[in-house]
């Protein structure tokens, strides 16, 4: 009998160890490699790597004031997705999950720019923003507002917030299609019974709506943050993190540290504070959700 | 199971690179070139029953990472490039990854000629490491160049003459250049543009103009911080820059540009002079192959003293120390450096050859190129190097001279305080 259960046990762990090992393989043990390699002067090629102990740590923290302007750019696209990206998302969403005509249709075309390359959004965004031939300032010397026109890119008062939209236009359809999905699993019948008792768009979606999306809010914000913040594509096919340092953002500084400056162990420790705060923020979030669900 | 164990088993054999002893694999990352390799490949196997095989890796970001990744699993191909700064590549021969190839190129073959003797010194002295270099790799030559590239400028012969320009004298002083400029912004043609998105093209310029204006050693010695770049001669430099956004002698949108559609600009003749490589020609003549255009260098700040631009070899490759192809490696690299294949190579792909005989088969606008050589100097040669955290601050400073937010005098301090920093980390 005992060796029955002892076989069953084998059996279950030899099934179980395919998964293990891909687990360890791809996905723990470059996890604690970025660690160790962060407290290393690694250049990425020699054999030998140093060990320095926090000194990656201590001139990221206090003597690399770039890195942290670069935070501060991808916290600004940040709050714009949170705030206008899934507001757009959840509007969109609202619309299609009544029964318009072409519902399918707008579902389709709102889901388009998500799944094309951020590449080719950025270099297709190039041309509207072109400061001589684009399509931007040709609508806006259309419409009387030639005085307007620039380089959108090029200017330090615009290039953020024009890769902001970028991002934002290429983004939006994540979050509705995950919004429409989470309206789309309310109950009817609970709308129903509202407006049996009277209560008016509003009402229904402040009392049901909403309270019952508030794991798909969570949801989708949490996704909004950790993809806004390791924005990196649209940024190289637009700015490249300029003009000076108005769209750099963490991933393109580690980028170039690691590739540039050839500071692997550097870039890592970079790697890692990010990561940290990321994870900071999704914790922060998931409990602030939690409390919102007791209120 | 069996098909996580097949899948591992795979993944193994796809990982290792299966050594043949008479086939030399080669990775490149140019695609532009792979035809034109291919066929190569198989006129070397034709004379010589060795087989080639070419493997591209593009985009270049791409190949770079992977050789790097190679290098750590001991799987290097028996041919590659080592793509980045002379670090990068001292780090790679430090590592024992890259065979000194010194004694081959030194070698004469069986007519008596030697390897090295028909390839462009300047192109080779890129892939040579002097004795007490900085790196501290054993003095030899690593790397063979298979091209050559000069970084400088063209400008358009139409747009010349639409504003009453001689088409076939280009400015040769910053005045001069500012004057035409001047020219041609009064016809509204559009002037400048540059791939300054991409901020080494920033660097390449602006060491153009330092090396005029205060001397090659001048610059040495700011790299090794003994001139600060607050001096004047810096601040001048920097001023050009602050002239050209003043002047508005740039496109529109040049300061983010990236490389490709400046070239497009350029190409569409929606740009007057471009600061591009030679490898632009192929560029402009896929685009555009109407386009009247000349060579010209970069203007002048000072006569008395040459303007010197970036150049040298193109593309290298380098032979895996570790590989027992490393024979049958060299024997395909001489051949493919040899005269008939570099003019093969220079006619499909309008590159500069590396081989001194093929030089006087190409194009007439790329023999411009070729003329201006003798003003070439790679960066990689040179004596000292500035710390890449330094050398990203003054680029990104021009970048913010260049959009009027800050002035030269502001961006010389802020890159001297960084300089002042990284020699303290040192």
């Amino acid at each position: 009998m005992n060796l029955q259960k002892a076989r069953n046990v084998l059996g279950n762990y030899v099934f179980v160890i395919p998964a293990a090992l891909l687990f360890f393989t791809f996905s723990l043990y470059p996890f604690f490699k970025v660690f160790q390699l962060s407290i290393t002067n690694w250049d990425g090629i020699s054999p030998n790597m140093n060990y320095i102990g926090l000194a990656n740590f201590k001139d990221l923290f206090f003597d690399n004031p770039t890195f942290w302007l670069s935070m501060k750019n991808a916290f600004y696209v940040t709050f714009l997705a949170l705030a206008i990206q899934n507001l757009l998302a959840l509007f969109l969403a609202l619309i299609c999950d009544r029964d318009i005509r072409g519902g399918n249709v707008y579902r389709v075309i709102f889901y388009l720019p998500p799944v094309l390359s951020g590449i080719v959004v950025g270099l297709i965004w190039n041309w509207i923003y072109d400061g001589n031939y684009g399509l931007l300032n040709h609508f806006l010397s259309f419409i009387g507002l030639g005085d307007l026109s620039r380089a959108w890119l090029s200017d330090s008062k615009t290039a953020l917030i024009c890769v902001a939209i970028i991002h934002m236009w290429k983004g939006f359809g994540w979050g509705f299609v995950i919004l429409l999905a989470g309206l789309q699993s309310i109950p009817r019948d609970l709308y129903e019974a509202a407006r049996v008792d009277g209560a008016n768009s509003w009402v229904v979606f402040k009392n049901i709506t909403a309270p019952l999306m508030i794991p798909v809010f969570v949801l989708v914000s949490i996704l909004t943050i950790l993809g806004t913040m390791q924005i990196f594509d649209i940024i190289i096919a637009t700015t490249g993190g300029g003009p000076g340092y108005h769209t750099e953002v963490p991933i393109t500084r580690i980028v170039s540290t690691m590739i540039g400056s050839s500071k692997f162990g550097y870039a890592c420790a970079m790697g890692v504070t990010f990561g940290l705060i990321l994870l900071a923020i999704s914790m922060v979030q998931i409990r602030v959700s939690k409390a919102m669900r007791q209120v | 199971m069996p098909i996580f164990i097949a899948a591992f088993a795979l993944a193994g054999c796809g990982s290792k690179n299966v050594a043949d002893p008479n086939t030399v694999t080669v990775w490149h990352w140019m695609s532009d070139r792979d035809e034109a390799f291919l066929e190569l490949a198989r006129r070397f196997e034709a004379e010589t029953q060795i087989k080639v095989r070419f493997e591209l890796y593009a985009p270049s970001e791409a190949y770079a990472q992977r050789v790097k990744a190679s290098a750590q699993t001991n799987t290097l191909p028996d041919v590659y490039g080592v793509l980045g700064e002379k670090r990068d590549f001292a780090s790679f021969i430090n590592s024992g990854y890259v065979a000194d190839l010194t004694q081959a190129l030194n070698a004469a073959d069986a007519a008596g000629s030697v390897w090295k003797d028909g390839v462009f010194e300047k192109a080779l002295s890129v892939n040579e490491f002097l004795p007490e270099n900085e790196y501290s790799v054993k003095p030899g030559i690593y790397g063979v160049p298979i091209d050559v590239t000069t970084i400088q400028m063209v400008y358009n012969k139409s747009n010349y003459a639409k504003a009453g320009l001689d088409p076939e004298k280009p400015p040769v002083t910053w005045d001069e250049f500012v004057a035409h400029t001047r020219v041609l912004k009064e016809k509204g043609i559009p002037r400048m543009v540059s791939g300054f998105g991409e901020i080494w093209m920033i660097e390449a310029l602006a060491t153009n103009f330092a090396m005029n204006a205060m001397g090659e050693e001048k610059v040495f010695d700011t790299f090794r911080g003994k001139v600060p770049y607050t001096d004047p001669d810096w601040v001048r430099v920097l001023g050009l820059f602050k002239q050209m956004a003043d002047e508005g002698m740039l496109v529109e949108g040049t300061v983010t540009m990236v490389n490709k559609t400046a070239e497009q600009t350029f190409a569409n003749e929606r740009a007057t002079y471009a600061f591009n490589g030679s490898w632009g020609i192929n560029v402009y003549k896929g685009m555009n192959p109407e386009l009247k255009y000349g060579a010209m260098l970069p203007p002048s700040l000072v006569t008395s003293r040459p303007m010197k631009i970036w150049g040298g070899a193109g593309s290298s490759f380098v032979v895996n120390a570790k590989s027992p192809n490393a024979e049958n490696a060299m024997k395909f690299l001489r051949w493919l450096t040899g005269p008939e294949a570099q003019a093969y190579l220079s006619k499909e792909t309008v590159n500069l050859p590396s081989s001194k005989t093929a030089l006087k088969d190409v194009p007439p606008v790329l023999a411009e190129f070729a003329d201006d050589m003798q003003n070439a100097t790679h960066p990689n040669v040179y004596p000292v190097h500035e710390s890449p955290v330094v050398t990203e601050a003054f680029n990104k400073g021009i970048q913010s001279i260049l959009i009027g937010e800050k002035t030269p005098e502001q961006i010389a301090q802020e890159v001297q305080r960084i300089k002042e920093k990284e020699s303290k980390k040192k």
